[in-house]
């Protein structure tokens, strides 16, 4: 009996740090309530990331109506030029430039909160570092060999890798910035937030609504349970 | 006047169907052990979760859209767009989990007291029945949302047919109607997921059901409440099933529910173990996810697949597994039902099933490293021992004495006493004034209370396995 | 085993709060699972405003342009046509359109803001087939009294080229028309007559 648990724990122990990945992920601070983030977000996004990767399943409606913003300001403010209220948020490239340019064609993002993670999102937004042997000029110390460009570099600054020796191989140890992005550190970490934030809120826009309900219904639930106690009690007293 | 044509339009339905006689013979005549412990909640939970997935499955068909090119699509458009498809597609996706939690408990109660024992083979056989049919359309129905873990497992589960000599190549072939998991494949699953299993699944309950009120339902104490009959030939130690199991089953629906509601509101993903975070990404056939897992309730089975080193023979062990719970009635040689009154022996067998069960279903879900499959196999033997050195050791363990009526076992609520009793040990009063001056008395933990209480749960459990 | 000392009273009582509370939570459930079926938002997006360029069209020309997945008409008529549909009040059941629907700017003789350009949904009022266009006078097939207008060829109804229902014929009233308006002279959005509304491309 006891060798059996000690021979459980074994293999529990191993199997849970291969499950970890290797790369330590920054957390993101998520806050749905938190409609300016969002719209910042959104804003970002449409900026930055939709010439590339759209996010079909959300409308510019939904925008609106779940961020609390007036119908027109989301077009003038979010929406790309000349995109009407009831449209999705598709990009503007074509699939056969897409694969010309880049060699595949950039992924929607409407559901890469919930296939990769808020933190994995946050973390990758912020690994992009100076490559000259990469086609784009650019690698990513959590996503090796991406094909992506960095986007945000500008606004970043640019980052170049430190190594160390770690039993004779070269090991990235961390990433130098040259400080010369046009925001902050703190800025930026702002920014990738409310990028990040915008995207956990598009791979399931219910889920504020979801969460909300959820204790009233719990609360519900609770009260049928009760009478449902009583009643039982009441009819077993027959029992002896 | 009015009651009185109520009344005349209700007799004039029961002139023309045995309705009251259907309700007396499974409701109100129907005399179940009145010692039904928390392990009985679970047949009636199924029959509740078997109704939600067709309520939410229906409601989800009329928007859902079984195409390659459409399906991802329509399964967002109805998380999205749909008024509260959100929470209809939530209510499916944890119920198909839910399905299988209430139906390993039900199935554990079972081997626990013996329910598949004489007169009780063919409820067990329809309940395996069941099982299969259940496992064949939660399979089936994970193709549909044609995610990459959809796909991908399909694609897996599916090559194993090939496996078989001779036939394999073209059976696969044939059930996929197709080179690759398809369009093909997706449309035919839909059928099969949405009308011919769920015929299979009414009817094989309905059978379950007829076959077990037939014998009358076994009871944690596994003795046969009909021996003893009153004047009116009415078991003594049986109770009506309506009102006392009605009554007592709302109970444990309203528990079942929440926490049904709280997986649904949430965590609908359950840490990617309900919903997998791969499946998020649509099918693409020229990339396989790095590591792919079946959903959880199919990775004991998977796990014993993978632990054998050669595919036929994976095959073989993986069906083999669930061939000899069909067999369970017949291996064990037994005269007694309940595990309250069985040898140490077997006891101690079905808590090495359990763990080997358990953790096979966790290893199923990691990446196969050497480690893990040396594990596995341990497990997978274990697995099988369980069943088939059964014929054995049931006949060598040394049974207590069976009572002749059914006991009685303090109820939850008869607990409570004892339960403050050992909250009151396992901690240590310290009354803590607050800055107003105000006296509030609290409890601190109390390391020799809890060591002593974990010494005499240890020895408890010890004996238990006598 | 039933004991006498059963509180009848309280047992009612409590079998009763029972259904009620599983009532009103099967009415809660309920509303997910009925409004499910309503048009959903894409539905919505379908029945989006249309905008239409007229500024191509010929006299006598007519578009089907789709709006919320009706068929809607545009037609250019000709100056023959308007003075046509003068002489036909007496030959109509409703001529004057008190019966029928349309926006308060196209309840006129002509059933349009502009003379000329008639807009209508095209789907007869009787059990709405989608009527076809027959602009010639006195054709063979419908003989002498025709004097062009929309036919429908489910159950045989006449309307003129104003979409006025004539007497004698299974439909009760006049051809629908849709709310719109003028953007600018050549253009105009179907199914949005207020002029602050949102335009959408159609």
């Amino acid at each position: 009996m006891k060798n059996l648990i000690f021979s459980l724990l074994l293999v529990l122990l191993p199997l849970n740090s291969y499950a970890a990945g290797d790369v330590d992920l920054q957390s993101a601070d998520i806050d749905l309530t938190d409609t300016a983030s969002l719209e910042r977000g959104a804003e970002h996004y449409v900026s930055y990331c939709l010439g590339c990767h759209a996010v079909k399943y959300i409308r510019y409606l939904r925008l609106s109506r779940d961020l609390d913003i007036p119908e027109k300001e989301v077009l003038k403010e979010v929406a790309p030029v000349g995109a009407g209220i009831y449209d999705k948020m598709q990009s503007a490239m074509n699939a056969h430039d897409a694969r010309k340019w880049f060699g595949t064609e950039p992924p929607d993002l409407s559901l890469i909160a919930r296939s990769r993670g808020a933190d994995w999102i946050n973390t990758y937004l912020k690994s992009f570092y100076t490559d000259a042997k990469a086609p784009t000029g650019s690698n990513n110390t959590v996503f090796p060999e991406v094909g992506m460009p960095n986007m945000l570099w500008q606004l970043q600054g640019e980052q170049t890798p430190v190594y160390t020796m770690v039993d004779k191989r070269q090991v990235l140890d961390h990433l130098e910035n040259d400080g010369k992005g046009t925001l902050t550190e703190e800025e930026f970490d702002l920014f990738v937030n409310d990028l990040v934030n915008f995207l956990v809120y598009a791979s399931e826009p219910a889920q504020l609504e979801r969460q909300k309900m959820g204790k009233y219904v719990l609360f519900f639930i609770f009260m049928f349970l009760i009478v449902a106690y009583l009643l039982k009690k009441e009819y077993w007293k027959d029992i002896h | 006047m009015k009651s009185n044509r109520a009344a005349n339009f209700g007799n004039w339905i029961l002139e023309r169907m045995p309705l009251s006689n259907l309700w007396n013979d499974h409701m109100a005549h129907y005399y179940a052990p009145k010692n039904f412990n928390f392990w009985y909640f679970f047949g009636s939970l199924a029959l509740l979760v078997l109704v939600n997935q067709f309520l939410t499955g229906i409601l989800l068909t009329m928007n859902y859209k079984p195409d390659a090119k459409l399906a991802f699509d329509s399964v967002e458009y109805i998380m999205r767009e749909v008024h509260w498809g959100w929470l209809v597609r939530y209510m499916h996706s944890t119920g198909a989990s839910a399905f299988f939690v209430v139906v390993y408990l039900h199935m554990f109660r079972g081997m626990m007291y013996g329910s598949f024992k004489h007169p009780r083979e063919l409820i067990w056989i329809f309940g395996m029945l069941l099982f299969v049919a259940l496992m064949a359309e939660a399979f089936m129905g994970y193709l549909l949302p044609w995610g990459q873990m959809s796909y991908w497992g399909a694609q897996v589960i599916i090559s194993l047919f090939s496996a078989i000599p001779v036939i394999g190549e073209d059976l696969s072939l044939w059930v996929r109607g197709d080179y690759v998991v398809s369009d093909a494949t997706l449309n035919r699953f839909f059928a099969f997921h949405v009308i011919a299993i769920p015929l299979a699944l009414v009817m094989l309950v309905l059978l379950h059901i007829m076959a077990l009120h037939e014998v009358g339902s076994n009871n944690p104490d596994g003795v046969n409440i009909k021996k003893l009959k009153d004047e009116n030939h009415i078991p003594l130690d049986g109770i009506p099933f309506h009102p006392y199991y009605t009554v007592k089953d709302i109970v444990g629906v309203a528990v079942f529910l929440f926490f049904f509601a709280t997986v649904i509101f949430y965590m609908p993903e359950m840490g990617g173990y309900f919903l997998e975070h791969a499946n998020f990404i649509p099918a693409d056939p020229l990339k396989t996810p790095e590591h792919i897992a079946p959903l959880w309730y199919f990775t004991p089975f998977y796990a014993i697949l993978r632990a054998v080193p050669d595919k036929f023979a994976g095959v073989i062990g993986m069906g083999g597994a669930i061939v000899v719970l069909f067999l369970l009635p017949w291996l064990d040689r037994s005269p007694i039902r309940s595990i309250r009154y069985r040898g140490g022996l077997y006891k101690k067998a079905l808590l090495l099933f359990v763990i080997s069960f358990l953790a096979l279903g966790y290893l199923g879900t990691q990446p196969a490293t050497p480690l893990a499959t040396t594990f596995a196999r341990l497990f997978t033997v274990i697995y099988f021992g369980f069943f088939l050195l059964m014929p054995l050791y049931t006949r060598w363990e040394k049974s207590k004495p069976l009572p002749t009526r059914v006991t009685h076992t303090p109820t939850l609520e008869e607990r409570i006493p004892v339960f403050i009793a050992t909250f009151k040990e396992m901690t240590v009063s310290q009354p803590i004034t607050t800055k107003n001056g105000t006296t509030l008395l609290s409890r601190r933990p109390d390391l020799t209370g809890i060591i002593n209480v974990t010494i005499r749960l240890a020895k408890k459990l010890k004996d238990s396995l006598d | 085993m039933i004991n006498e000392g059963v509180d009848r009273h309280k047992r009612r009582f409590l079998t009763s709060a029972l259904t009620v509370v599983g009532a009103v939570g099967s009415g809660y459930l309920a509303v997910p699972f009925l409004s499910q079926m309503a048009p959903s938002t894409k539905a919505m997006a379908a029945s989006a405003p249309v905008t239409v360029d007229i500024s191509k069209m010929e006299a006598g020309q007519m578009l089907r342009v789709e709006w919320r997945g009706k068929p809607v008409w545009v037609l250019n008529r000709t100056q023959a046509v308007l003075d046509t549909l003068k002489t036909l009040d007496s030959q109509l059941s409703d001529p004057f359109s008190n019966e029928s629907e349309q926006p308060t700017s196209s309840k006129n003789p002509t059933r349009s803001i502009r003379p000329d350009i008639f807009v209508a949904v095209g789907l007869c009022t009787h059990l709405g087939c989608s009527p076809t266009f027959r602009p010639e006078i006195a054709p063979h097939d419908l003989g002498e009294k025709w004097q062009g207008g929309f036919f429908c060829p489910c159950h045989g109804s006449w309307f003129d080229l104003a979409g006025r229902v004539y007497q004698g014929v299974p439909a009760p009233t006049n051809l629908e028309i849709p709310p719109y308006r003028y953007v600018t002279d050549n253009q105009i959005i179907i199914g949005d007559d207020e002029a602050e509304a949102m335009e959408v491309k159609a």
